[in-house]
């Protein structure tokens, strides 16, 4: 198993480098980026070439910006003069990280639930029902959901906050506008691969072994099943990462998200290279930690003889 | 008569006996015959196929131009009317909280405007028919961009194998934990926001999900005997591939194509409402729900709108494409993706 | 056999109902089972082999329904079985071995967990300690060699024939009066095969279990049945001991099976196959459905299916052949071979042994084999 892990460390680490080297590349391609911005004053022209040695070679200037970013120095925010891009990062942060985990709460147990009670009641009209429900809810982007949440449970109907994050009652419409989808994606994908391990040899036997169908699915189908459900974390990240910044500016919440989306209309380059780098990095982990946990449920893989 | 039914007669017919009892269907007339009797996806095809006939037919009579137009020194607009059938339909009288909007603005009877105007007094019903065609279109080249790609990939990957194999695996890979976001923002960027951009970077994350599709079908279907003849047969690996791989994995590229559209009809939302889709005046789906977000209080049905043909096409297309899914591979029933 | 027998299977009836229409998977099958006693269902795949067994156990799919007839398990009606009471029976006192052991035992649990799992489940009273060490009798019982070094191992860690050895030790674990073994050696390597079949029968002396042996190979059979149930089309045609079977086979189909099996208890010049395809089953042709592939099939055969013919106590056949009204006919020669060995020496011909493989092997290349796949694991294993 570490074996496996530091390969995937490996991979990870490898990302993680390129896309800071495709960073690298826009800023010094980019019209308006730090380097070739005819707007920014002397001083801030100054400061950026000391910071990034503008006037070395090209290679140097590029292990400048990695040793750079590898401390998480992103330059100064444009728009917030001054502001260290790194401290905007840090200090929203664990607001988006907040929202997303309560996301994931909310949405994996429930989707796995609502795919094996699917898988177990196959081609019924509960299933056929639910089936329909996780597709609407897989066509409905996330910040449309968000959208109708609000004019509906805020605004027509005032239970809860219209915007902001600073009570629980707040974070209840941006959770499920993200959440909802996180169930449906999950509920998906736990229905195909339970109805794939009913279908299987070793169920039979659970089954001639004179297990109900409660022991057989709790002892042995919910357990495969669940193996590749865990490494949906990554895409499912992926997917709260984009969802996130749209639900965060609708709602007003002061996460990573709403920054980075008003740094794309601003066009506020260090925040936005500073995100992109923060945001594969959150990717890249939670990845791993899907990994991780895979190999842990996985005898398989835990063991060696797979992969 | 006893006796005579006590003859040998054996085989009655030497060619009757290889014959196969049921009538012989092809591939597709069955996956045709399992899909028909789906109801949800015939529905959705229909659906589908009519506003697909619908967008088309109404190229030559509404241009883009004449949905984007408006005139801000021009008196006679009429803005943020809310949608008037001209029928007693109530909610769809052209009233707000009981006021008719119409008569406030001097809108000659007669003129409706059957969703509405938004807030420089154009007609939302034109605004949407040209969103679903640009919308429907970005999300058609993107898939069938993500198809070219990913099915020339994913062949050639799981064709090559060995070394070849494992560094293209190793890219997708790597190119498949980059986030979404990430990578549009970036090119976006780069290119500059349109519809061509958007089309790109759709292309250049949707492709992955649909070459590992392609590769690992491939690596079964390469592993049949036919195949095998054909190589061994000395058949050049190009028309191997064109002739024996590429029909046999045909119902998953085209399943594959009917789940991919409306990822990218989604994303395609999701790029206009980081403000990085199809920029103003030009509409789509995405662009209309972002353009109307501040004012969702107010005119609702300015994201309502949108929004319902952006759920039902994309809803349209899953079902459809869980259909066809089943219909080619009856034992599947699943929904996986 | 004055003892009652353990299961009575009498005009039993399977029809399955899909979109297409109803298939009738086995039509008035009757059978039976004493104790100790093998008996093999043979018959080509469809021929409602499985569909049988799955009915004994229960575990037919829910749009399966029981159309017709009994079975008789000690004297109680299966067919009243609760699903509560299918639960007590399956595992307890009918057990299954199934065909492929790559996909049949749980990969996510360890084997000796998986042979606990039914002691704890049919054996209230029985505590996790003892559940183990009899789980450990098992493993040693079936031939698993250094059983308590791989108590804990996980399935992919053993071979296909190791596995297999697991599953009938699964099979075993209830202490079943019936064992199905649904092809239990068809997906294993040739070798392998002797193997399992040698340790069944072992196994079968040693606890004094019922057997029923499915499988589409009459070669296997030989040397495992005591009697045979020839099956085709959801029907059985030919039913008797196996060497009424073998030497006094009297059903065309029984014939073909016979003559397409390679064997050296008579010498064949050549093989030959049933031309033709099994019928589908959702239309089933008029008469007989064996006569479109049946050179030996009468008129009225075509017009009426015919009856069971009593040849023996033992022995019935389903053929219009056997009618006083048919005309002789004269069998393939191989065929007439075997009668000519069934009149000189009766039911005293000697069998082929567990066909086309050696017994004689059998010992060494058990221990062979018998280690778990290879080093690689074991040193996979240290390093974590």
């Amino acid at each position: 198993m570490a074996k496996y892990i530091l390969k995937r460390i490996l991979m990870m680490v490898l990302t993680v480098f390129i896309v800071t080297a495709l960073t690298f590349v826009m800023m010094q391609w980019m019209p308006g980026s730090p380097f070739n911005n005819p707007k920014l004053s002397a001083s801030q022209i100054a400061q950026l070439s000391k910071q990034y040695g503008l006037s070395k070679p090209i290679w140097q200037q590029f292990l400048n910006y990695l040793v750079n970013a590898a401390h998480f120095n992103f330059g100064t925010s444009y728009i917030n003069t001054g502001q260290s891009v790194s401290l905007m990062i840090s200090q929203r942060l664990p607001v988006s990280m907040e929202l997303g985990i309560q996301a994931l709460i909310l949405g994996v147990p429930l989707g796995m639930y609502i795919g094996t009670y699917q898988a177990m009641r196959k081609n019924t009209a509960r299933d056929y029902s639910l089936s329909i429900i996780t597709l609407f809810f897989t066509a409905l982007p996330d910040f449309l959901l968000g959208m109708l949440l609000m004019l509906f449970f805020a605004i027509d109907m005032p239970i809860f906050p219209i915007t902001g994050w600073n009570s629980w009652m707040s974070s209840v419409l941006p959770t499920l506008a993200l959440g909802m989808g996180v169930i449906a994606f999950v509920a998906r994908f736990t229905r195909s691969q339970t109805l794939e391990t009913l279908d299987s040899d070793q169920i039979q036997l659970a089954y001639a072994k004179g297990l109900d169908e409660g022991q057989v699915i709790m002892k042995h189908a919910v357990r495969n099943s669940l193996i590749p459900v865990l490494t949906l974390l990554g895409p499912l990240t992926a997917g709260l990462l984009t969802g996130s910044a749209l639900i965060e500016t609708i709602f007003s919440i002061p996460g990573i998200g709403n920054q980075f989306v008003s740094s794309i209309s601003s066009k506020d380059y260090p925040v936005i290279m500073g995100t992109t780098i923060v945001y594969t990095i959150l990717l890249q982990v939670m990845i791993l930690l899907g990994d991780i946990a895979t190999a842990i449920a996985d005898p398989r893989i835990r063991l060696g003889g797979k992969d | 008569m006893a006796e005579k039914t006590f003859q040998v007669v054996g085989i009655e017919s030497s060619s009757d006996n290889e014959k196969i009892q049921k009538p012989s269907l092809t591939f597709w007339q069955d996956a045709w015959r399992r899909l028909k009797l789906n109801k949800v996806a015939v529905v959705s095809m229909w659906f589908l196929i009519a506003i697909s006939v619908f967008t088309i037919v109404m190229v030559p009579f509404l241009s883009q131009q004449q949905a984007n137009k408006f005139n801000p020194n021009e008196i006679a607009t009429y803005k943020d009317l809310p949608p008037k059938s001209g029928l007693p339909i109530p909610g769809w009288e052209g009233k707000h909280d009981g006021d008719d909007l119409y008569s406030d603005q001097n809108v000659p009877a007669g003129k409706n405007f059957i969703l509405g105007t938004d807030d420089t007094g154009r007609s939302v019903a034109k605004r949407v028919i040209v969103g679903i065609r640009i919308s429907l279109t970005i999300a058609i080249v993107a898939s069938l961009g993500d198809l070219i790609i990913g099915v020339s990939f994913g062949v050639f990957s799981a064709w090559k194998g060995g070394w070849i194999d494992l560094i293209l695996q190793r890219f997708i890979e790597i190119l498949s934990s980059v986030p979404f976001i990430v990578i549009v923002t970036l090119f976006t960027l780069l290119l500059g926001a349109g519809i061509w951009s958007v089309i790109i970077s759709l292309i250049l994350t949707g492709w992955i999900n649909m070459a590992r599709q392609i590769r690992a079908q491939t690596l079964s279907v390469k592993e049949q005997d036919y195949v095998l003849a054909a190589t061994v047969l000395g058949e050049r690996p190009l028309k191997i591939a064109m002739k024996h791989i590429i029909p046999n994995i045909s119902s998953t590229i085209i399943v594959q194509l009917m789940m991919t559209i409306p990822q990218a009809i989604t994303s395609e939302a999701i790029l206009s409402a980081l403000g990085l889709g199809v920029q103003p005046p030009t509409s789509s789906l995405g662009s209309m729900i972002n353009d109307a977000r501040d004012e969702i209080q107010y005119y609702p049905y300015l994201v309502l709108i949108p929004g319902t043909f952006l759920v039902l096409i994309s809803l349209a297309f899953y079902l459809f494409g869980d259909g066809l899914r089943d219909a080619f591979d009856p034992k599947s029933g699943d929904s996986g993706d | 056999m004055t003892e009652k027998p353990v299961l009575q299977v009498k005009n039993l009836s399977v029809e399955f109902h899909t979109y297409a229409g109803t298939i009738k998977a086995i039509r008035n099958v009757s059978f039976e089972l004493n104790k100790g006693e093998t008996l093999a269902i043979v018959g080509e795949s469809g021929s409602g082999k499985s569909v049988t067994t799955h009915t004994l156990m229960g575990l037919n799919a829910s749009n399966a329904t029981i159309s017709a007839g009994h079975i008789f398990y000690k004297g109680k009606d299966l067919l009243k079985f609760s699903e509560e009471e299918f639960e007590e029976l399956r595992g307890g006192e009918v057990a299954m071995i199934f065909q492929d052991p790559m996909t049949s035992l749980d990969p996510t649990m360890k084997i000796g967990k998986q042979i606990m799992e039914v002691i704890l489940l049919h054996d209230e009273d029985i505590e996790k300690e003892q559940a183990a060490a009899k789980a450990l009798e098992l493993m040693k019982q079936v031939g698993i060699p250094n059983a308590e070094e791989h108590f804990q191992d996980y399935p992919h860690q053993w071979s296909g024939g190791m596995r297999q050895r697991a599953v009938i030790a699964v099979a075993l674990a209830g202490n079943p009066d019936i064992l199905i073994a649904d092809e239990p050696t068809t997906a294993l390597d040739v070798t392998i095969q002797a193997q399992i079949l040698h340790l069944m029968k072992e196994i079968q002396s040693e606890i004094d279990s019922s057997i029923i042996f499915i499988t589409h190979d009459l070669g296997v059979v030989a040397g495992m049945a005591d009697k045979v149930a020839v099956m085709y089309a959801g029907q059985i045609v030919e039913y008797g001991t196996t060497e009424e079977i073998f030497y006094n086979p009297q059903h065309p189909y029984t014939w073909g099976l016979l003559n397409s099996m390679p064997t050296t208890d008579i010498d064949t010049d050549e093989l030959s196959s049933i031309p033709g395809t099994p019928p589908d089953l959702l239309n089933l042709p008029k008469g007989d459905p064996f006569a479109p592939r049946n050179r030996y099939a009468l008129d009225i055969d075509y017009e009426e299916e015919p009856p069971f013919f009593q040849l023996s106590d033992t022995h019935y056949a389903a053929t219009w052949l056997l009618d006083k009204r048919a005309p002789k006919i004269t069998p393939p020669k191989e065929i007439l071979k075997r009668w000519d060995k069934w009149k000189k020496f009766g039911s005293k011909s000697a069998l082929p042994k567990i066909s086309k493989f050696g017994v004689a092997e059998k010992k060494k290349t058990a221990k062979e084999t018998a280690v778990p796949k290879s080093g690689a694991e074991v040193t996979g294993k240290d390093n974590i």
